[in-house]
């Protein structure tokens, strides 16, 4: 059985998104991309360090993007304006690539999204021909408008960036989902397995993960453990779970053919 | 002279000059970067027929890990 991830008419079969920051270096950048299974990576843009040695290793030298689908994103934008440039400047690096990721900050301490910014740059970058996928608020009201605007993705938090605190709202992912066609991927919160697990068993289309991976004793084993998790969610939402019964047990073994109690 | 601004810091150029041979000065020339003039993108292919002016705002990136 095929069940591939669909994004802006590309297939992938790992439904498991890695982003490439925080790591030791890029050897295990790299080691923990390839246990995660993942085909889909996040890069940031920043300023070449002037006055260092230009010829130090590379990103891409570490994750070529021959290999692996580059998602550059705006992490650290408070702007519209700020998010355009920068991804106009990565469609330049990467030769022409329009897959990229849109978030728009709102502050510094929470990383939340401030959503009418994001609004504005999904607008001007869908307009130019990129394929943005966004990051935004578990708000299902504006998932929906960032879907009418053209993305190819919608991203709701689980919760804060970076804090590991896992699936605090399952309900309004839920009335995302309910809501919008495009795939709906949570991307941030995940702290650990079972959290990637949860977000696939109520029907995400995928996970997107940095710290999770990066930020373990074992960055390499966790990300074996994410792409299990994401598989097993994936799988358990597939097969249908079983309906919860509150107030009533049923026997998994036969009720007939016990046999006599002895003491009678 | 003229001053440019790379990346938000001062450079002192002796002449105006291409994007291309600023590039080569840095050690830039055929690595993965982008640069954006003033606001505006500058395509690697028009790097060469790019002559810098004083006051000139550029920003070179590159990828880096992010999540």
């Amino acid at each position: 059985m095929t069940d591939s991830l669909v994004i802006a008419g590309k297939s992938y079969s790992s439904r498991l998104l890695v982003g490439t920051g925080k790591y030791k270096d890029f050897t295990e950048t790299r080691a923990a991309l390839d246990a995660s299974g993942t085909e889909i990576v996040t890069v940031a843009i920043r300023r070449t360090n002037l006055g260092q040695n230009p010829n130090e290793p590379s990103l891409l030298d570490a994750v070529p993007p021959s290999k692996f689908t580059y998602l550059p994103n705006t992490a650290g934008c408070y702007s519209a304006e700020d998010a355009v440039r920068t991804l106009r400047l990565a469609r330049e690096l990467l030769d022409g690539h329009s897959l990229v990721k849109l978030e728009v900050l709102g502050d510094p301490q929470s990383l939340y999204p401030n959503v009418i910014e994001t609004i504005a740059a999904a607008k001007t970058l869908v307009a130019e021909g990129f394929q943005v996928m966004v990051y935004t608020s578990d708000d299902p009201i504006i998932a929906k408008q960032l879907e009418d605007i053209g993305c190819v993705a919608i991203m709701p938090l689980a919760s804060l960036i970076g804090s590991g605190m896992g699936i605090l709202n399952p309900w309004n992912l839920q009335l995302i989902m309910d809501r919008v066609s495009v795939p709906v991927i949570v991307d941030a919160g995940v702290g650990t397995a079972s959290d990637a697990a949860i977000a696939m068993e109520l029907g995400c289309a995928g996970v997107l993960m940095n710290t999770a991976i990066a930020g373990a004793q074992n960055p390499v084993l966790m990300a074996s453990a994410m792409k299990k998790a994401t598989e097993a969610g994936r799988e358990a939402y597939l097969a249908g779970r079983m309906p919860k019964k509150l107030y009533s047990a049923s026997p998994s073994s036969p009720t007939a053919g016990i046999i006599a109690s002895a003491r009678s | 002279m003229i001053t440019v601004h790379i990346n938000g810091a001062a450079r002192q150029l002796s002449g105006s000059c291409s994007l291309a041979a600023l590039i080569a000065e840095l050690g830039y020339t055929g690595k993965r970067i982008a640069t954006e003039r003033n606001g505006d993108i500058v395509p690697r292919s028009q790097y060469a027929e790019t002559t810098l002016s004083d006051g000139d705002k550029l920003e070179i990136v590159v990828a880096v890990g992010g999540g």
